[in-house]
């Protein structure tokens, strides 16, 4: 097994530690992982994307040409990576923010609308949980238990009282798939 | 230890050199480095380390041109356009015989560049540092646990020869996060005492720290004496390893990340019945001249690939010796070059289907 | 019978390359003298400088760091950050501190490195051959102003002293001349205080000393003596320009 995702959006839609949450997550089941990120002057206001890859054997390239999965926070960030993603390949959208089709049929789209379902919750900081946790309930490359277990390694410890929230919001992700 | 952590390359780099019993760390900020500094300037109070950010790369250097001087374990980082600064003074340490650590988080050049990755040093680095007959240990991780080991290895080294270590990587090696261990922990208390350093001429005869030598005969043996010690690293520090060697038309050299990427191309070029494989330096100097040359009895042609537009390339040839031909691909400026493209060059090279 | 003079322990017997009328053996003695009164020799690192004084490491009996030009206050840093409990001074030359170093010299003192500097300033480059020095005096003829330093084309002479009592980091700073035996005992004087400021663990202390030299400013050594009384003292004023008062 690799997996190879791409996960993009704004700037302080939580991207980044998304990305490392699933990387740590997929360490933790002793598996290999890489996590990319995208830097420089663009790591602010602009969009921020990263690269994970999941493995069972050791990983080649950290950066992906042809990603098995896309995750995309916003329609920028749709528009710039929809097109390299592998055929067959699944692509999971935040609908809350991008109400433009995919132009492919050649992969499976999801569409979660995360903002709606995190405002919900209380907290619209925590729609990339939601995205994870529907992700990982339709892709089981790692336990969401182990991801929930993850949260306080992850996390800076002045967000630890977020966790619950967080875990709420991966529940949910796994419930709307 | 022993447990893995997840670690951003320049966070498990500044790690490792607390792991190695480094506890001096002299530097100036630049991007995209600047992650180990600050992880440094964090964590080394807590073990009685000495973090200090110098005025300019120049200071710095010469900050841990006195400490090492001193008899001190001494790390410092930059990128490509700090290491210019630091090179009249790594020039000093190596005529010195003055061991230290210098890791440079590689970016595009020349001048000011950019701040993505690039391989764009490997000449600085190999070859033209710096005014005078010298070299550096140059090693060149692939993954952020290579970058730790070699880290650690590098204090050994320079402490072996006496002489300068650099770690190079590019930018991404710095950025991105991998699982790593560490292996083992050094206690600076228990490291050797360094006899030649300048610590206090307390009942011993006084020591000098200098790379002087106005006789032009006493130069001529330095310079001897310091190609010794080079002609042992060519003897015992070469480093590489090598992926899929058997039965192939093309052999890909490419060290760092770009390795890796090579080994995405490989993999991508199976799919396709096209036999590639891959030699990857990890000690660019010492070069792997020995099994790059012997590989070219059973191969077709080599195909160097760097983020540059071809430096190391030329060390590729010169191991080569002519039995087969050389080829290049390189994205420099601090773009990545794609598995996908570098097939496209396998294929145009003709290291063929069968 | 008591000696009452004597060669310094912490020279070594190798004798000075330096030009006649020189100041720079002076210096080096008086250095060497200090260190022996408060007996720190086997405490001490120095650092010899890229200049007339390159190889003061070969005549002070000591451990001793030879720098890069106008390196030496970093290299001091590495080392007294490694020893903080050793004693570390950097010698220096105007071209070396006033022009190349600038920047080190400045950072040190404004860290408040506890380390000691002997700045020699002789208002031009000696070894090299006579080339205009920053600290050089306006209308002062040198290899490369051979009409004179003139304020529009070249600027004023540096007073790096002056600069840098301004720093908040600095201790000590001193102005002393060696052209007479009252000045040099002066000089001596300032000298040790600047090493008792950094012993005492105050700050950066440092002691710029007129200096002659006779080969380049074109003087027998008697007329050096006498131009630098006529011309630098009235540019370089003597006397501590900053003194934390606590050490003597």
């Amino acid at each position: 097994m690799r997996e190879e995702i791409i996960m993009a959006g704004f700037g302080g839609q939580g991207i980044m530690s998304m990305g490392q949450l699933l990387a740590y997550a997929g360490m933790k089941e002793g598996k290999e992982v890489s996590w990319m990120p995208s830097y420089g002057p663009e790591m602010r206001g602009g969009t921020a994307n990263c690269t994970v890859i999941v493995s069972d054997s050791r990983i080649p390239s950290p950066l992906s040409s042809r990603p098995d999965t896309l995750i995309v926070m916003n329609l920028p960030s749709l528009n710039k990576f929809a097109p390299i993603v592998k055929k067959g390949g699944t692509i999971i959208l935040n609908s809350s923010l991008i109400d433009s089709e995919v132009k492919r049929d050649d992969v499976e789209v999801i569409e979660i609308p995360a903002n709606e379902i995190a405002n919900k919750l209380g907290n619209s900081r925590i729609a990339n949980m939601v995205v994870l946790g529907a992700y990982l309930t339709h892709h089981k490359i790692i336990d969401i238990a182990t991801v929930k277990e993850s949260l306080k390694s992850v996390l800076s410890e002045r967000h630890h009282n977020l966790i619950p929230l967080n875990e709420k919001a991966l529940d949910r992700g796994t419930e709307i798939v | 230890m022993g447990d893995k952590v997840l670690m951003k390359g320049n966070e498990a780099i500044a790690e490792a050199a607390i792991k190695a019993g480094c506890r001096y760390f002299f530097g100036y900020p630049i991007t995209p480095q600047s992650e180990l500094p600050a992880y440094l300037a964090r964590k080394f109070p807590e073990v009685g380390g000495v973090f200090l950010q110098a005025e300019s790369e120049v200071a710095a250097i010469n900050m841990v041109y006195g400490a090492a001087g001193a008899g001190a374990r001494v790390l410092t980082s930059s990128s490509s356009p700090g290491v210019s600064l630091k090179a009249e003074g790594i020039s000093y340490m190596a005529g010195a015989e003055l061991p230290a650590v210098i890791i440079n988080i590689m970016r595009g050049g020349p001048g000011l560049g950019s701040i993505q990755p690039s391989q764009s040093d490997y000449f600085q680095a190999t070859k033209g540092m710096a005014h005078g007959d010298f070299r550096l240990c140059v090693l060149a991780p692939s993954s952020v646990q290579e970058a730790v080991d070699l880290t650690m290895e590098a204090f050994e080294i320079a402490d072996r020869y006496r002489n300068p270590v650099m770690i190079v990587g590019d930018g991404m090696i710095g950025q991105m996060m991998e699982p790593v261990e560490f292996k083992k922990e050094v206690d600076p208390e228990k490291l050797p005492q360094k006899e030649w350093a300048t610590d206090g001429a307390k009942g011993r005869e006084k020591n000098v720290i200098t790379s002087l030598f106005l006789d032009p005969a006493d130069l001529e043996k330095h310079n001897w004496k310091l190609k010794g010690k080079y002609d042992r690293m060519e003897e015992n520090e070469v480093r590489y390893e090598t992926y899929n060697l058997d039965d192939v038309d093309t052999v890909i050299v490419a060290y760092g990340t770009t390795a890796r990427i090579a080994i995405s191309a490989i993999e991508l070029a199976a799919e396709e019945g096209i036999k590639v494989g891959l030699i990857r330096p990890i000690s660019l100097y010492p070069f792997p001249y020995d099994i790059i040359k012997k590989t070219a009895a059973d191969v077709k042609n080599f195909l160097a690939v760097e983020m540059s537009t071809g430096q190391m390339v030329e060390d590729v040839r010169l191991a080569v010796e002519g039995q087969k031909p050389v080829y290049f691909y390189g994205r420099p400026g601090g773009m990545v070059p794609s598995p996908e493209e570098i097939v496209e060059k396998v294929k145009k090279i003709g290291g063929g289907s069968r | 019978m008591k000696l009452i003079a004597g060669y310094p322990d912490s020279l070594t017997d190798k004798p000075f390359h330096y030009c006649p009328g020189c100041t720079h053996g002076i210096i080096h003695r008086l250095v060497a003298e200090v260190i022996d009164e408060l007996e720190i020799k086997e405490e001490t690192i120095g650092i010899a400088p890229v200049g007339c004084s390159v190889l003061a490491y070969e005549y002070f009996d000591f451990d001793m760091q030879e720098a890069a030009h106008g390196r030496a206050p970093a290299i001091a840093t590495g080392i007294k950050r490694v020893h903080p409990d050793k004693v570390v001074f950097t010698y220096q030359g105007d071209g070396d501190l006033a022009s190349i170093g600038t920047a080190e010299i400045v950072h040190a003192a404004n860290r408040g490195e506890k380390i000691t500097t002997i700045f020699v300033n002789n208002a031009i480059y000696g070894m090299t051959g006579g080339q205009m020095a920053p600290t050089s005096l306006l209308e002062q003829k040198t290899t490369t102003s051979p009409f004179g330093r003139d304020k529009n084309k070249e600027g004023y002479p540096i007073k790096m002293s002056e600069m840098l009592t301004e720093l908040d980091g600095s201790s000590y700073i001193a102005r002393v001349s060696v052209h007479d035996p009252k000045h040099i005992r002066q000089a001596k004087r300032a000298i040790k205080k600047a090493f008792n400021t950094q012993i005492n663990g105050e700050g950066f202390a440092m002691v710029e000393v007129l200096s002659t030299c006779p080969t380049n400013w074109g003087l027998n050594p008697l007329a050096a003596i006498e131009w630098l009384k006529e011309n630098m003292i009235s540019t370089y004023p003597l006397g501590d320009l900053k003194s934390s008062g606590e050490v003597d």
